[in-house]
């Protein structure tokens, strides 16, 4: 056995591979397109691209969107739904809401159709008593009517059932009995607290997808055993840890967000080499802006995702948010004058000018490719309708000149991004300043520095391979375990030996899962914390405890000051509240060598530019342009700075010192705002 | 004159300030109003004229430019002594709808915004208050007939002096007001939300300098004034005429008009109300405030593109409100105008816009609130309780699509509580909460549906009130687009169904314990003639229930 971990994860466009030997930190990197509808062609194809025997492999972690791109384009499983009598509706009512502040238009589909939607006579009251009994005849009525309308899973979702879920148990045991295929999803299995929608979405999600995942992993696991892989298939979750792939469909919901949190698991193990570990990590793609806060190592998770206009998943997932809308946003000058870049975007296709799909309106990338900080060569004949569609639509309505209207898109547009992950930071209570960017995707590592001067963010991290990010996210990933309890009463009142038995109870079930999986860890560790807030109030402030012991004086004290830090406002006369209480189990990998992502051999002793072209900093300067493989470790250049490598451009403003770290990671000190 | 890319990051900039402000005020409010529902806005006003520089983008859109007349009322009152002078530090508040308001329950702060001990523009934010006191909990009494009724009114006084709270005069509010405990959690929030704002306001002229800010302004202003000419450019001087009726005041069983001409007039668009109903003996008045900020709040919804500043209001003239029901005066009852009349409002500007934009606007939201107030005593728990259900509806079809169903109101962006949530709280069971079939207005792009629900009370007694609206004549719809269907509220009790005389407002109806409230709200207007709906999309709401075939043979012709 030779041990090596492999990390594969499938994106809109590429399927990307990371091959790791544990003993050497030798690396092997493959990066194929994404292969549609069925991913594992491409997923193999990697292997295969990469030189890689699947025989050698000791662990292959696998990332998908297989479950995100079904929910996107409602490309769902026939799922039925059975509910209390007077709710079928609640799936496509939502919370009366519309898409947008302003504007009356929008559109909503449902997860579930309104036929396949059947009610039957029972009913909870919020405390759990039973108030009608289930009708057991009306739900095997149900159940054979969806199975003649050709439903392939089934949710069954009734009201209060996270106070008491016996309704849900027997009808879904007298489903169990009908249903061809173990695809039932009981709406508080997934999700044991209040509020209807959101767990009727997230149980609707769960049954919609489930047969997509398990055909789609066993279809893959099969095609990997069938080239001689002998090992268990591990999969991404949603909250950043890993679980087995014959157990990942059984809460297919969890993978939904799987792509966005293997790159911010990427980003702790990155940080944690480099002694980072307060992370805004910024993937700025073609056509989305994504970012997450990580504070003191730890992946931010939240339990209250909205994966988009009225889609809530509401299970524990790394709480990645949209600020922008990627490289595609579109620049124009408005009706007043004023100019104005996103929120529309002209997406991958026909995406920007430069690309010459028959995109006509101008966006940040064409700007970019305008200032020189894009290689010229790679867009051809497009880079002059690029500079024509810049003359037309923004130089001349503003009275300037093409390389002024590009480096204006490019403020703009990173004074909106700055702005947005600002209100990111703060409403997660914190302060941009006190963290470091970490700059990854296709367009992130080209407008990283002018965003950390903007959000006054010291320093930028911009690793070894950030078009690989996502992959690497699963080699380096742990198995997790998250767990919730809602018990929603005053501090004071609660009696602390639950509150102990809870998370006692939630850390050895954890313990439980990790220790059945076969896999080398370098130790257990579990996390707790506590959702509370003040009497009377809807927010959440997240709380971490110090152990399943913790006294209600210590949850005292550390609410108090969490909600001063974070409003510096204090309410001596109002009780505290614990709503949740929270535990993961993390099962560690040892830690992997990440020092040859780069490969050391093609490294240059002395850095040296491979051309220099003239990039526009508020006017052309002559700026050498470095290949990223060949710089040495002993990095120390001064902006003006490109450098590009595979499948991203490094821009380091003026005045900025770039170096590098042992793992290749370089490391921009942005100096002051 | 300003380079473009400094005018525009310094619009972000302000845009952000406010943005964060409206954050701040949201996460540490207590009120679930203000917390859950967001129903507050911040902004930054003229120091001059109380003009709005900037608003955050999360507010209420009822809130759009509204705060700027409360602020300029300030500022006149501080000039002529009625108000004392402001000084570093100082909070004030206010919420007399007569003096730039909306209603009573909508409690605004001031604070002025000091650079080298010069007043160079105030911050100010709305918040509405679960309580401020008057006839019934919550504010909304349907049959008011006077401001008094409604609630405790404060003219603007210094809550906050060089920093401190004055603890006298808020013992004199938390001793007219109901669940006063609270208070000072969202009190806190409040006043922290604009700390929050001076602070990034003045990193933000430390940067780009005093001078350049107040030039950026100033050109803003401008080119929001431009821009807003240039999106109205398509309305005729040949006056545009359209109507939409308030089912009655609450107290006088007769409908209200509000009659609107729109107009070009040179660069300016003009919306004449002249015509429209006089002040009303019942709580469905508006204020000047409130319908100018319907007017701006409806353009906005259609064009959302145009920066909310004093320079977008600038070309929209209103005209011809005195003497009618939207620029009530003291001592006329208000509750009712920044919910529903705000919404009537807004619907005859969309009636009228529809007609010069067709491809834009849409047919006519559900455009109620749908208030439903339910206050008694629970024995299970031994006290009183108050309960606030809102609801949904059904929105205006449009050039591309149908309308949306159970949207939020037009005036608001707050998602209504979960069924579970309330039945935790109160003494009630939902016995139903369902798509309001058939409601959907018929049109080659029919309207969206309202909600259907029904409470029934389990224990103990309590007393309804209802302030809701479109129960005499459903959301229009346009084009030939029919429209959608009326507000039912139907009270069931002991056997017998009865239904407000009012239709759409009662108050203090008796439940007892087995008695249920059914709602129906509104269903959008249609969009376009029926006739010309795609036959397989009627087949399809047929299919799933949404009409019967009975109803799609009557409203659309076929099937």
């Amino acid at each position: 056995m030779t041990g090596l971990v492999a990390g594969v994860d499938v994106g809109g466009t590429f399927t990307d591979l990371v091959i790791l030997d544990p003993a050497t930190g030798a690396v092997r990197l493959a990066k194929v397109p994404t292969s549609l509808p069925d991913q594992s062609g491409g997923v193999l194809a990697a292997f295969t691209e990469a030189g890689a025997d699947l025989a050698d492999m000791d662990l292959i972690v696998h990332g998908t969107t297989t479950t995100t791109n079904a929910v996107l384009e409602r490309k769902l499983c026939r799922t039925g739904l059975i509910t209390t009598q007077g709710f079928r509706d609640v799936l496509e009512l939502g919370r009366r809401t519309r898409p947008q502040a302003y504007g009356m238009t929008g559109t909503f589909v449902p997860v579930i159709p309104r036929d396949l939607r059947l009610e039957v006579p029972e009913r909870m009251d919020a405390r759990g008593r039973v108030i009608t009994a289930l009708d057991e005849v009306a739900v095997a009525d149900a159940v054979r009517r969806l199975l003649d309308q050709g439903c392939e899973s089934l949710v069954i979702h009734f009201l209060h059932a996270y106070a008491n879920p016996v309704h849900e148990l027997r009808a879904a045991e007298i489903a169990a009995g009908l249903w061809p295929n173990g695809y039932i999803t009981t709406g508080h299995s997934l999700l044991s607290e209040s509020r209807e929608f959101e767990r009727g979405v997230t149980a609707a999600v769960n049954a919609s997808v489930q047969p997509l995942l398990e055909r789609y992993v066993a279809r893959l696991a099969h095609g990997l055993k069938a080239k001689g892989y002998g090992r268990d298939l591990l999969v991404m979750n949603g909250n950043g840890g890993m679980v087995a792939a014959d157990k990942v469909a059984r809460e297919a919901v969890k993978t939904v967000m799987s792509g966005p949190a293997s790159g911010v698991m990427a980003a702790v193990a990155t940080g944690r080499r480099a002694g980072m570990a307060n992370l805004l990590t910024y993937d700025m793609g073609g056509t989305s802006t994504d970012v997450a806060m990580i504070k003191a190592g730890v992946a931010p998770v939240s339990n209250e995702i909205e994966v988009e206009y009225a889609m809530p998943i509401h299970v524990p997932m790394v709480d990645v948010r949209t600020v922008g809308a990627g490289g595609g946003s579109i620049a124009r000058v408005d009706a007043g004058g004023m100019l104005r870049v996103g929120p529309e975007s002209a997406g991958s296709y026909p995406g920007p000018v430069c690309y010459g799909r028959g995109g006509e309106r101008v966006t940040i990338s064409d700007a970019n490719l305008l200032l020189g900080r894009l290689p010229a060569h790679r867009f051809g004949q497009a880079a002059e309708a690029a500079r024509a569609a810049m003359e037309a639509q923004i130089a001349r309505p503003l009275g300037l000149s093409v390389e002024q209207a590009a480096e204006a898109v490019v403020r703009i547009a990173n004074t909106h991004m700055a702005g947005a992950i600002r209100m990111v930071s703060i409403s997660m209570g914190a302060d941009p300043r006190d963290f470091a960017l970490f700059a990854f995707g296709g367009a992130g590592p080209l407008h990283a520095v002018a965003l950390a001067r903007e959000l006054a963010v010291p320093r930028v991290l911009v690793p070894a391979r950030p078009g690989l990010t996502n992959a690497l996210g699963c080699v380096v990933a742990d198995l997790r375990h998250d767990f919730v309890r809602t018990l929603n009463r005053p501090l004071d009142a609660v009696d602390m030996a639950e509150v102990h038995a809870v998370l006692a109870g939630q850390e050895a079930e954890g313990r439980r899962l990790i220790g059945a999986e076969k896999l080398a860890l370098a130790q257990v560790r579990a996390e707790f914390s506590a959702d509370m807030q003040f009497v009377g109030q809807t927010h959440l402030l997240r709380i971490a405890l110090p152990g399943p012991e913790v006294s209600r004086e210590v949850m005292q004290a550390a609410f108090e000051a969490a909600y001063w830090a974070r409003f510096k406002v204090d309410l001596p006369d109002i009780r505290a509240n614990l709503v949740n209480l929270n535990c993961s189990v993390i099962g560690e990998r040892p830690e992997l060598d990440l020092s040859r992502l780069i490969e050391p051999g093609g490294r240059l002793p002395v850095a040296q530019p491979a051309e220099t072209r003239n990039v526009w900093f508020g006017g052309w300067v002559d700026t050498p342009v470095y290949w990223r493989d060949h710089l040495p470790l002993a990095l120390n250049l001064t902006g003006p700075v490109i450098i590009e490598q595979m499948d991203t451009t490094v821009v380091v403003e003026p005045g900025c010192r770039v170096t590098s770290d042992l793992d290749g990671n370089l490391i921009v000190e942005v100096g002051n705002a | 004159m300003l380079d473009p890319v400094t005018l525009a990051v310094i619009q972000a900039g302000l845009q952000q300030v406010c943005d964060e402000m409206d954050l701040t005020f949201s996460r540490a409010a207590f009120s679930p109003v203000i917390a859950e529902a967001d129903d507050r806005s911040d902004g930054i006003y003229s120091a001059k004229d109380g003009s709005l520089i900037a608003q955050g983008s999360k507010g209420l859109p009822v809130f759009v430019g509204v705060m700027q007349f409360s602020t300029r009322t300030l500022i006149e009152r501080i000039r002529s002594g009625e108000t004392a002078t402001p000084e570093p530090g100082d909070i004030y508040i206010v919420n007399d709808p007569y003096l730039g308001g909306t209603h009573l329950m909508d409690v605004r702060f001031a604070m002025p915004f000091y650079r080298g001990g010069e007043l160079v523009c105030w911050l100010s934010n709305t918040g509405h208050w679960p309580d401020t006191g008057g006839a019934v909990p919550g504010g909304f009494s349907a049959s008011a007939i006077s401001a008094e009724q409604e609630g405790l009114r404060l003219p603007p006084v210094k809550l906050f002096k060089r920093g401190e709270m004055d603890r006298e005069i808020w013992q004199i509010i938390c001793c007219n007001i109901r669940v006063s405990e609270q208070r000072i959690g969202d009190v806190k929030a409040q006043a922290s939300a604009l700390l929050v704002g001076a602070e990034r306001l003045a990193g933000l002229m430390d940067r780009y300098g005093d001078a350049t800010v107040a030039e950026a302004i100033a050109e803003m202003r401008k080119l929001a004034a431009r821009q807003m000419r240039a999106v109205m450019a398509d309305v005729p001087e040949t006056p545009v005429r359209a109507t939409a009726i308030v089912d009655s005041d609450g107290v006088v069983n007769e409908p209200l008009t509000i009659a609107l001409t729109l107009r070009r007039q040179g660069a300016d668009v003009v919306f004449d109300f002249a015509g429209s109903s006089p002040p009303c003996m019942g709580p469905m008045n508006s204020v000047r405030a409130t319908t100018l900020s319907a007017v701006y709040l409806a353009v906005r919804h259609v064009f959302p593109d145009v920066p909310i500043s004093a320079g977008a209001f600038e070309p929209l003239l209103v005209t011809g409100i005195e003497g009618t029901f939207l620029d009530a005066r003291y001592p006329r009852p208000v509750s009712g105008c920044a919910a529903e009349v705000s919404q009537r409002i807004a619907e005859a500007v969309f009636a009228a816009l529809v007609q010069v934009f067709p491809d834009r606007v849409t047919a006519a939201p559900a455009g109620t609130s749908g208030n439903f107030g339910l206050g008694g005593h629970d024995p299970e728990r031994g006290r009183d309780f108050v309960m606030y259900q809102i609801s949904g509806g059904g929105y205006g079809g449009n050039a591309g699509h149908d309308g949306l169903s159970n949207g939020c109101s037009t005036i608001g962006i707050s998602k209504a509580p979960p069924v579970e949530i309330m039945e935790q709280t109160f003494p009630v069971l939902y016995r139903r909460y369902a798509l309001h079939e058939g409601s959907g207005g018929a049109g080659q792009h029919r309207g969206g549906f309202g909600l259907d629900y029904e409470i029934e009370l389990l224990r103990g007694h309590a007393r309804a009130s209802f302030v809701m609206d479109h129960g005499r004549v459903g959301p229009q719809g346009v084009l030939g687009g029919k429209d959608g269907a009326v507000n039912r509220v139907e009270v069931h009790r002991g056997g017998e169904v009865w239904v407000p005389p009012h239709l759409s407002k009662a108050q203090d109806i008796a439940l007892q314990p087995g008695d249920r409230v059914r709602v129906r709200t509104p269903g959008g207007g249609g969009y376009g003639d029926p006739a010309a709906r795609d036959p397989a999309l009627v087949a399809e709401d047929v299919r799933l229930g949404r009409y019967s075939a009975e109803e799609a043979r009557r409203l659309f012709g076929r099937f």
